[in-house]
């Protein structure tokens, strides 16, 4: 007994150092670089190990990107479909049909070898406002970056998407702002991109107040899940995974002493 | 030590499959009836967690091959097609991924352990230079297999990477532009990659076959650095009592494992690798995977290229000629005071290092007037240090360090009391 308590305290220390060593290297590549400001940290619903999206910010969300961010920016990997699939906005088949049939599709060759335009389907992904990257360098100056995984590919995620979306301030007296406009959370704080939400802006059915804080935060939520779809189910999965280990990891540890205890 | 068989077909069947293909005996003697020194400790089971790790990301990653497209304008999509379209495609992902993870981070511990109980001595030679093999292929295959979702990180780690050969001296842009099959990094370079990929961690599997059958040549080696000397005395059976504290140590590894997967998939990747490559616009830092930190500050202490090409490379290539280079015959750190204390000195040295790596050259630490004590400084001492540890402190320690008196057998090191160490271990 004391020496199976001895050798279970001694694979403590061993997961000890091994969170220390996983610390060490993965929170802090060289990220706090000069110009750069720690964004705002927010509270988010999908945070935790219970964590999911909230149904309401994300539809809240999904008419900010629509109406504001859509003019400029793509968001190629995200689908009509994916707007009524479980873990996200969840709209019901009728609404995903008829915001997919909004749009229209260039779609062909028919049998006479001639493409045709059609209403939108689920299967089409998000409409890109450009052609391509060059085109929309060409018309805005900078290509807008796609939105699908952008919470996923900016050093501090959500959090900083919201940061900058409300980081636009007046440039500080002694910064040259050289081109474009100042932000103080985008990295070298001058940013191309306008600032793109005023109060009021977009009109909200549900109720809720839409500052510019509150749209931010929606289509910054709204983005989270564009990025991490499968969010909710794997949440789901790791509670049910972690449960299992940590119970057969005490089977495993009775079965051991009762193995080993001949030898001690 | 691996002494006679004694394994006994039990029926008609296997008496007859045992005299034309003996594989039942060879499972029995390798993983049943295999004699276990009975001290080991569970710094020993990460051999076991190796072989899952290597087992899962074979599996997950064959899984992943079936969904991905090897080429510059689909591998991006194709990645998140597997994270989003393919049926638990986000799950076999972000195994793989942070499978590589857990890979290194047992493949250090599995090597710490080596080098606190002195695993690569006499007769163990063989044994631990195919562990370093391993452990080289293992970073080849992480480095190809980085490149393949095509992202920004992706793209740049592989250009400097492939760089570094051009520093070599006459051949140096040949062989590059042979590496990259072309003149950049590319559809060539991206399409072999994949290629190998594929195949190297089929080459570890085979050498992992020599390594394990190596290490029942010799017998394992124990937290007493004693051989065995009355196997009924010191040993026990590999199965049960090996298989279920391996088994235990395991669940226990997958509990970190699943922690990863779950609820911080993304930790330890840098997010720049979700932003397509873009060989137009160089990302503000370029930084490799946490495990290959180390290497990359050795690389960019050095203020010449073949330089720190060269001690990079030799970082490695000194773990190779490490049993002869150690002096002491005395194995266990255990009865090493002095050489215990400069182990974990190593230990800091290499986290620092890896630290160093992930940290932009010039930022100061210690600010001296307008310039100071910077990262760079730091890389260049700890780089110094990691090598006089090998070549001046191993060599000279087994002559200066008197060791403490060794247990008399394997049985006496377990039996309470006797233990040298019970309050440092």
């Amino acid at each position: 007994m004391k020496t199976a308590m001895k050798s279970i305290s001694r694979a403590v220390p061993l997961a000890a150092i091994a969170a220390i060593g996983f610390s060490l290297f993965s929170g802090m590549p060289a990220k706090a670089a000069e110009g750069e400001v720690a964004p705002i940290d927010l509270q988010w619903s999908f945070e935790g190990v219970f964590g999911t999206y909230d149904r309401d910010a994300l539809r809240r969300g999904y008419k900010v990107y629509k109406e504001v961010c859509a003019v400029c920016h793509s968001m190629q990997f995200v689908h009509f479909r994916n707007l009524g699939e479980p873990g996200g906005p969840e709209f019901s088949e009728g609404q995903v049909k008829a915001l997919a049939a909004e749009i229209t599709v260039e779609d062909g060759p028919d049998a006479n070898g001639d493409m045709f335009e059609r209403p939108g389907e689920g299967k089409d992904p998000f409409p890109s406002p450009y052609p391509n990257p060059e085109a929309a360098a060409a018309s805005l100056g900078a290509a807008p970056p796609d939105l699908s995984l952008l919470a996923k590919s900016r050093a501090g995620g959500v959090d900083y998407l919201y940061s900058v979306l409300v980081g636009y301030e007046e440039a500080p007296e002694d910064f040259e702002l050289t081109t474009g406009y100042y932000n103080k959370y985008f990295p070298g704080h001058m940013i191309a991109m306008p600032p793109p939400l005023s109060d009021g802006q977009v009109d909200y059915e549900d109720g809720t107040p839409n500052t510019v804080e509150q749209m931010s935060r929606d289509v910054s939520h709204f983005m989270m899940w564009a990025a991490e779809p499968k969010l909710e189910q794997r949440h789901r999965m790791g509670f049910q995974v972690l449960i299992y280990l940590v119970l057969l990891s005490g089977i495993l540890y009775f079965a051991m002493r009762k193995v080993w205890a001949d030898q001690h | 030590m691996s002494g006679e068989s004694t394994y006994t077909p039990a029926n008609g069947f296997t008496r007859w499959l045992d005299a034309r293909l003996p594989i039942l005996r060879l499972v029995n003697d390798s993983f049943v009836d295999y004699p276990t020194p009975k001290n080991l400790n569970y710094w020993w089971t990460f051999g076991a967690i190796l072989s899952l790790c290597l087992a899962v990301q074979i599996v997950t990653g064959i899984v992943l091959a079936m969904h991905y497209v090897p080429t510059t304008e689909l591998a991006f999509a194709s990645v998140e097609h597997i994270m989003r379209d393919v049926n638990y495609g986000w799950l076999i992902r972000y195994v793989h991924a942070n499978g590589a993870s857990m890979f290194f981070i047992a493949v250090y511990i599995h090597m710490f352990r080596g080098l606190y109980y002195g695993s690569y001595k006499a007769p163990r030679e063989v044994l631990w230079i195919l562990g370093v093999l391993i452990y080289l292929l293992m970073m080849a295959t992480a480095f190809f297999g980085y490149v393949l979702p095509w992202g920004q990180m992706s793209f740049w780690g592989a250009t400097v990477i492939t760089n570094l050969f051009g520093a070599i001296p006459v051949v140096g842009e040949a062989l590059r532009t042979w590496l990259w099959g072309g003149f950049s990094v590319g559809d060539p370079t991206l399409n072999r990659f994949f290629s190998l990929h594929y195949l190297f961690p089929f080459l570890i599997a085979g050498v992992v076959v020599l390594h394990v059958w190596a290490l029942h040549v010799t017998g394992q080696g124990n937290p007493a650095g004693i051989e065995v000397k009355d196997p009924k005395k010191d040993t026990v059976p590999f199965t049960p009592y090996a298989t279920i504290k391996d088994g235990f140590g395991m669940v226990l590894f997958l509990i970190l494992f699943a922690y990863f997967v779950f609820y911080n998939p993304n930790g330890l990747g840098e997010p720049d690798n979700y932003e397509i490559a873009n060989p137009l616009k160089t990302p503000a830092h370029i930084v490799p995977e946490w495990y290959l930190l180390p290497f990359y500050a050795i690389l960019r202490a050095v203020p010449d290229k073949l330089g720190g090409v060269i001690l990079m490379f030799g970082a490695i290539a000194i773990l190779f000629v490490l049993p002869w280079l150690d002096t002491s015959k005395v194995r266990s750190a255990r009865f090493r005071p002095l050489y215990k204390q400069f182990f974990w000195i190593f230990v800091a040295v290499c986290l620092g290092l890896g630290y160093c790596g992930g940290q932009t050259p010039d930022k100061i630490l210690i600010h001296v007037g307008d310039g100071g004590f910077d990262v760079t400084d730091l890389s260049r001492i700890l780089t110094i240090y990691y090598f006089a540890h090998f070549i001046v402190l191993l060599p000279v320690l087994g002559l200066v360090e008197k060791p403490k008196p060794l247990p008399a057998s394997i049985a006496d090191s377990v039996l309470p009391g006797t233990r040298q160490d019970q309050a440092t271990s």
